[in-house]
């Protein structure tokens, strides 16, 4: 580097720098959650949604699964479950739930295995609401067809 | 005795010690989630997939904040020129995070996880259950208070000492972990407010803070080893962070493409994150430059090698893997897929693994009173170490990218009702995830290699 850049420039702009576009990622932020009423589907968060948000972090679902994306990549997206399984249908997908649930462990040879979380029937009906929630979100319409 | 300017500087040894024993836990923890993406119900009864990849990256992050702390504790003094303000309370802390660590993981593989959120109360004050940060509540709430007393000690030294560039860059770095880590515990029931920030702890700290203790670190090595002027090395490490942090904190949108927030920012998370391998790339220029314009032969020829390394490797994982797939265009088909988990692998490596071990080879030889280096065949085992995790880690990096472009291909690409899903899809991907598995195993031999350089027939001078 050339020698009339001197120390004094280069700390000076890494100062700067990074205050200021530290300060414009703060006033998006606050756009942003301005912005995020009219798009994640917060008018149907209900009692039963947070419970069912409760129950996905209590039984660590994201160790295997994803959620719009973000979790791990040894099991289905869920974020859009309730499309794939359930159709679009409250009532199709609880009672796709209420199956699939207290099916595991499969126990098929060599397939991977989902363990039994020992739900009852009202936790898996929240746990299914929540789903259906995470589907309703808007995000940019994510992910680009129903496997997820 | 040892053989540091600083007596106090050998605090570091039980942090580098404790780094190590846990990397060898998340390697074999990494092994068996490895088997189980061939052979489905590996272990399943006794150690489920998401305990074992909970292990793997709780183990992961509290190694290298393990180093992390080592390295400050190591550096701090000797940039000040001062002891360090109590080495006592360094131990203590040592103690309180260990036992708190040891207890988290024993919490993880013996008890289902909604037993340890019960008995840990997490109903309370809900913060489990989201990725990275399944910890307990308490465990979290003691790692603050570890942070904080460690943040005091550094500050108390570098206060009474002399203030250089890389002490302050590096508690700059430590400060900003502190503080995006009390986001961990904001998690309303809204879930796309939970996300939001919860990027605010993981990509800040990686993408943001992390990146100035990482050139701390670096920029301290290269001073001693190659003897380049500080002004010029210090010059450098600004340069390169402010390029991390002007790029890194925009950069933060290319995790917003698809979380309920608006469209604008899949322009400013493209534009600003496309510009993150620029320090990275900078970041290779530099240790290659002052390498070759030292004014010394430093004995200790592993530590420039991993100092090398890690600019390479970081700059090929965070940088190169990164941009391939945070446009959001193609972000859109790549998102979640095995993609990430490749770009995750070689970045981890090569930014945070190799640059702790790269402050671990140059300071461990001094602090257990070889002198500058290690004896010469504990170096070549060393470096066999290095050059065969390296090779395993970007082994592992291409067949999870082969995986994962073929996951693109089969699952996302096509529409509805002709892409496979994703368990069919998985099953065509089976080759990939094998040889992942033996270039896993590589990685562990190397790693087995690399820790028996430690142990040598030739004692140390005192």
């Amino acid at each position: 580097m050339s020698e009339s850049f001197t120390k004094g420039m280069a700390r000076n702009i890494y100062y700067g720098g990074s205050v200021f576009f530290f300060l414009i990622f703060l006033s998006l932020t606050f756009h942003t959650t301005k912005e995020m009423p009219e798009r994640d589907n917060r008018v149907n968060l209900s009692e039963s949604v947070a419970r069912g948000k409760a129950l996905w972090e209590d039984n660590n679902c994201v160790g295997c699964h994803s959620l719009i994306g973000e979790g791990a990549y040894f099991a289905p997206e869920l974020g859009n479950v309730y499309v794939r399984r359930g159709g679009g249908n409250i009532e199709t997908f609880k009672g796709f739930m209420q199956g699939w649930m207290k099916a595991q462990p499969l126990n098929i040879p060599g397939r991977r295995q989902m363990p039994n979380f020992h739900l009852n029937d009202q936790q898996i009906d929240d746990l299914a609401e929540f789903l259906k929630f995470t589907a309703e979100m808007d995000v940019n319409d994510w992910p680009p067809n129903d496997e997820g | 005795m040892s053989t540091l300017k600083y007596q106090s500087q050998a605090v570091a040894k039980p942090y580098f010690v404790f780094a190590l024993i846990l990397f060898v836990g998340q390697i074999l923890f990494g092994l068996i989630m490895g088997m189980q993406y061939v052979v489905g119900d590996f272990l399943a009864g006794a150690i489920p997939f998401n305990v074992a990849r909970m292990v793997h990256t709780n183990l992961l992050i509290v190694w290298l904040l393990f180093g992390f702390m080592g390295a400050a504790y190591y550096l701090v003094p000797e940039e000040a020129e001062t002891e360090l303000h109590s080495p006592k309370l360094a131990i203590a802390l040592f103690w309180i995070f260990a036992a708190a660590g040891v207890l988290t993981i024993l919490g993880y593989l013996l008890v289902p996880y909604s037993t340890l959120a019960h008995i840990t109360g997490n109903e309370y004050l809900p913060t489990m259950g989201r990725e990275f940060l399944e910890q307990p509540t308490i465990t979290k709430i003691g790692i603050v208070v570890v942070a904080l007393g460690f943040l005091y000690n550094l500050g108390m030294t570098i206060l009474k000492g002399r203030k250089t560039a890389i002490n302050m860059v590096l508690l700059t770095g430590l400060v900003g972990l502190a503080v995006f880590f009390l986001f961990s515990f904001y998690n309303p029931a809204n879930i796309a407010l939970d996300k939001y920030f919860w990027w605010f702890v993981v990509h800040l700290w990686v993408e943001g803070v992390w990146e100035l203790i990482m050139g701390a670190i670096l920029a301290f090595i290269l001073i001693k080893t190659t003897g380049v002027d500080r002004e010029v090395i210090e010059k450098w490490l600004y340069v390169i962070i402010a390029m991390a942090l002007i790029t890194g904190i925009l950069g933060t949108g290319h995790h917003f493409y698809w979380l309920a927030t608006p469209e604008y920012w899949q322009w400013v998370g493209s534009i600003f994150s496309a510009m993150e391998p620029l320090p990275f790339f900078a970041m290779v220029l530099y240790a290659f430059n002052m390498v070759n314009r030292r004014r010394r032969e430093h004995p200790n020829k592993a530590a420039t090698l991993w100092a090398l390394g890690t600019a390479v490797m970081a700059f090929l994982g965070a940088g190169v893997w990164g941009f391939l797939h945070t446009l959001a265009p193609v972000n859109f088909y790549t998102h979640g897929s095995q993609i990430t988990a490749a770009h995750g692998h070689m970045a981890f490596y090569g930014a945070y693994a190799m640059i702790v071990m790269t402050i671990i080879s140059y300071a461990m030889p001094k602090i257990r009173g070889f002198g500058e280096a290690m004896p010469n065949s504990a170096q070549v085992r060393e470096m066999w170490g290095f050059w065969l995790m390296t090779i395993a880690m970007v082994f592992i990096t291409l067949f999870l990218t082969g995986a994962g472009v073929l996951q693109v291909w089969l699952q996302r690409l096509p529409e509805t009702g002709e892409a496979l899903s994703f368990m069919a899809t998985q099953e065509k991907l089976t080759i990939f995830y094998w040889l992942r598995e033996i270039a896993g195993v590589f990685f562990l031999i190397g790693l087995i290699c690399y820790l028996t350089s430690f142990f040598t027939k030739e004692k140390a001078q005192a």
